[in-house]
């Protein structure tokens, strides 16, 4: 089992590197490959994730062990939290992998979309499981420059305007990272996350770590499209293949921005209740402003990706919020239930995000259009792409028994239970101002009988992207069974525990 | 101290010709100047007083190194620069040849 | 002997000259990696600057240049394969972690020693070297389109 851990890194990086020199020689051999690999990859994280090994999987590359009790190699960390969401990249990276089968053969040079494709998987896989604090950022620099591309995959004016900027404000979000991982640097003399996590328990100097964790904070939020960072988000999101939209907002902005985040201030900082309350703002901030300058969109994709904005400020309220509550020293069972809240929505949000944006991709290659206005009637004509995007939009409304409306709960539940009863009331407030906004697509791109004369002969999308969609809005009734205590304890609670046992992750790791 | 204080105008600077410049070009020279400053800070965080570079030769056993740990760092920073700086450049080319300008304000039509 | 492609003769004979001196002190900054300051990443820039030089002082046409630029990015993604390939037979040894050291390291400072290091070196430089060049070619061909 734990050889297995380096096989995510390896899989796609060999497949991303050998696709470009023989898809001239053997037809289709890109397609085929990239899915594969997904599919082996998703097999192997779902593997992991029911194999109930003892958590954490330290791997040591090179097998370089600790020289007087300070380790000097690099370390693969596979704790709860890693494990969950590998299977989220993973799962979601096929079920796009497989939609673009279809899709992307009406762009030219397919065999560099899914080298790329393979090349920001592995760059996500890498961050998740990196064990110090320096891997983690070459690994996110591969996938985010490897979005870059992808953003501007179809080359025509948007896409390049779009990726243009993408690229500027990621570079700055870099930059402030690489900052703040050279002061950490300063500070503690050592790049293993364990070993930060055991030496900042005994420095003094305050200031200077918070002043740190504030240039971290702007980094990842950037990363994570909080607002006020989030500029970028619906120009790159919207302008991107439909595919590449569903891995940007479905799992990127996730595991390269939330991820670090929660891994660096709940393991390795030690808990302060500044930090806690700026995470609770932004949370906060990030949900009210992003579904209000959702609801006036008349662009799909543009509407899905403030969305996307909105349900990010979800999860960031329900992680700030435990680490509110930890930081205090109040009651821990509060705490575990906002994180799972918050974890739980990350995971349907994957789920249901991906699947929406490849429902847009999906009217899109059918009616070449993206306005919502343009649409219409969509209902008798594509069945499937109609009864998934309808599941989707009630999962991500928080109606039963979809998955939204379990994990919009829990974290409504711990607001309440923590006493922070104005967000919950926002909370709440979002959540019905969300359905209002789904209630506006639904009936203008699918119901309503103004179909144009244009459209009378279409039909529905090819095999391989309504399996995809099938399969996502499969999981969005499934997922909602992770609330029942049985299952909860078996997926969820493990990257609860990982987060909640807090300094400790040092000590489990180093093993002293 | 004052090295320290240099690298940060440095990025300054940098970080001015990001947000005031027109031009695409002198954009990407902007974040070309912030990665250089973020590289000489690495560096400049492992100096041991009085240490000689850390390379292992004949008569080196009892010298102080200076930290080789962020020079390792700088190398593999130094190669995400180039693929950054080749992205930016690539897509800069490809702007310019649809729109026929450098400009960024006659490229900014994303609104909304 | 003045074509109308390139630069002036004056450049063309001096390439001749130095190019195969660039290739030389490249190649000496990759295989002494492990005991110099240097490696994979320097000396393959180095050998770029090279191949630049090369099509820079001679110019090209269109046609031969993008068929040298497939040439050059089929290369660099074979050289990292091969990079991967050889870090990988480190995890069926016992026992058995990925990139492990498994050639046989020699005393310190000699040329032949330190395992796997050198080819690793190696495989990086032409990996660096090739992706370079392609950048190069790339953004020439743009320019030569745009005529």
């Amino acid at each position: 089992m734990k050889a297995l851990i380096p096989l995510f890194v390896i899989l796609p990086l060999a497949a991303a590197f050998l696709i470009p020199v023989l898809a001239g020689k053997i037809k289709g051999f890109d397609k085929y490959l990239a899915s594969l690999v997904m599919l082996a990859t998703a097999f192997l994280s779902l593997w992991l994730l029911f194999a109930h090994e003892a958590y954490p999987i330290i791997y040591k590359i090179g097998g370089w062990e600790p020289v007087n009790g300070i380790p000097i190699g690099i370390y693969f960390v596979a704790d709860g939290l890693s494990v969950l969401m590998l299977c989220i990249i993973t799962v979601v990276g096929f079920l796009a992998a497989f939609y673009s089968i279809s899709y992307i053969a009406k762009f030219t040079g397919e065999k560099y979309f899914y080298a790329l494709f393979c090349l920001m998987v592995a760059g996500m896989n890498g961050v998740v499981l990196a064990g110090d604090l320096f891997n983690l950022f070459v690994f996110l620099e591969i996938s985010v420059i490897a979005s870059y591309a992808l953003v501007a995959f179809g080359i025509e004016k948007q896409e390049l305007e779009a990726s243009f900027k993408y690229q500027v404000m990621g570079g700055l979000a870099s930059l402030l990272i690489l900052l703040g991982i050279a002061l950490l640097y300063w500070q503690t003399k050592t790049l293993n996350l364990a070993d930060i996590a055991l030496v900042l328990e005994g420095v003094g100097d305050r200031k200077f770590m918070l002043f740190t964790q504030f240039l971290l904070l702007a980094g990842f939020g950037l990363k994570a499209a909080l607002i006020p960072f989030h500029a970028w988000l619906p120009d790159a999101h919207s302008s991107a293949p439909s595919p590449i939209s569903a891995m940007l907002s479905g799992v990127l902005i996730k595991a390269i921005g939330i991820y670090a985040i929660t891994r660096l201030f709940f393991n390795i900082f030690i808990l302060d209740i500044n930090i806690a309350w700026v995470v609770i703002v932004l949370g906060s901030l990030s949900m009210i402003f992003g579904v209000f300058l959702a609801i006036g969109q008349w662009d799909l994709k543009r509407l899905l990706a403030y969305h996307s904005i909105s349900q990010m400020g979800y999860v960031v309220l329900g992680v700030g919020i435990g680490m509110l509550i930890l930081a205090r020293g109040g009651d821990l069972k509060v705490a575990s239930l906002a994180i799972a809240g918050g974890l739980f929505h990350l995971v349907n949000h994957a789920v249901f995000k991906g699947l929406l944006f490849l429902n847009a991709g999906a009217i899109e290659y059918r009616t070449g259009t993206r306005q919502l206005q343009e649409m219409g009637g969509l209902y008798e004509k594509m069945p499937i792409t109609s009864a998934t995007s309808l599941s989707a939009s009630m999962a991500i409304s928080g109606i039963p028994p979809f998955n939204g409306f379990f994990s919009k709960l829990l974290i409504i539940l711990a607001a309440v239970l923590g006493k922070f009863y104005l967000l919950a009331v926002f909370a709440v407030i979002v959540s019905i101002i969300t359905l209002a906004s789904f209630m506006k697509v639904q009936k203008y791109a699918f119901y309503g009988s103004t179909l144009r004369r244009e459209l009378e002969k279409i039909k529905e999308v090819p095999f391989a992207m309504s399996f995809s969609m099938i399969v996502m809005a499969l999981l969005c009734l499934v997922l909602s069974l992770l609330i029942f205590p049985g299952i909860r304890e078996a997926i969820l609670m493990p990257a609860v525990d990982s987060l909640m046992k807090m300094g400790n992750y040092g000590v489990e790791i180093l093993g002293y | 101290m004052t090295l320290f204080v240099l690298c940060f105008l440095l990025f300054l600077v940098g970080l001015y010709g990001v947000i005031t410049r027109r031009n695409i070009i002198k954009i990407v020279l902007g974040i070309c100047i912030m990665e250089y400053s973020m590289n000489l800070f690495l560096v400049l965080v492992g100096y041991v007083h009085d240490g000689v570079a850390p390379i292992i030769t004949k008569g080196s056993e009892r010298a102080t190194f200076v930290d080789p740990l962020p020079q390792a760092m700088v190398i593999t920073v130094i190669v995400i620069g180039l693929a950054t700086t080749a992205m930016l450049l690539a897509i800069a080319i490809r702007l310019y040849r649809k729109h026929g300008t450098f400009d960024i304000r006659e490229i900014n039509t994303l609104k909304g | 002997m003045q074509s109308d492609k390139g630069m002036t003769i004056i450049v063309k004979k001096m390439t001749q000259v130095l190019v195969g001196i660039i290739v030389l002190f490249g190649v000496y900054i990759i295989t002494y990696g492990h005991l110099t300051p240097g490696g994979g990443f320097a000396g393959g820039t180095i050998i770029a600057g090279a191949f630049i030089l090369l099509v820079l002082a001679y110019g090209d046409d269109i046609m031969h240049l993008r068929v040298t630029k497939e040439g050059s990015s089929k290369l660099e993604n074979l050289a990292i394969f091969m990079f991967l390939l050889f870090a990988i037979p480190g995890l069926f040894m016992i026992p058995s972690v990925f990139f492990r050291n498994y050639l046989p390291l020699g005393t310190v400072g000699e040329l032949l020693s330190a395992g796997v290091i050198p080819l690793f070196n190696i495989f990086i430089g032409i990996e660096v070297a090739a992706a370079l060049f392609t950048i190069f070619l790339a953004f020439v061909i743009l320019k030569e389109e745009d005529k």
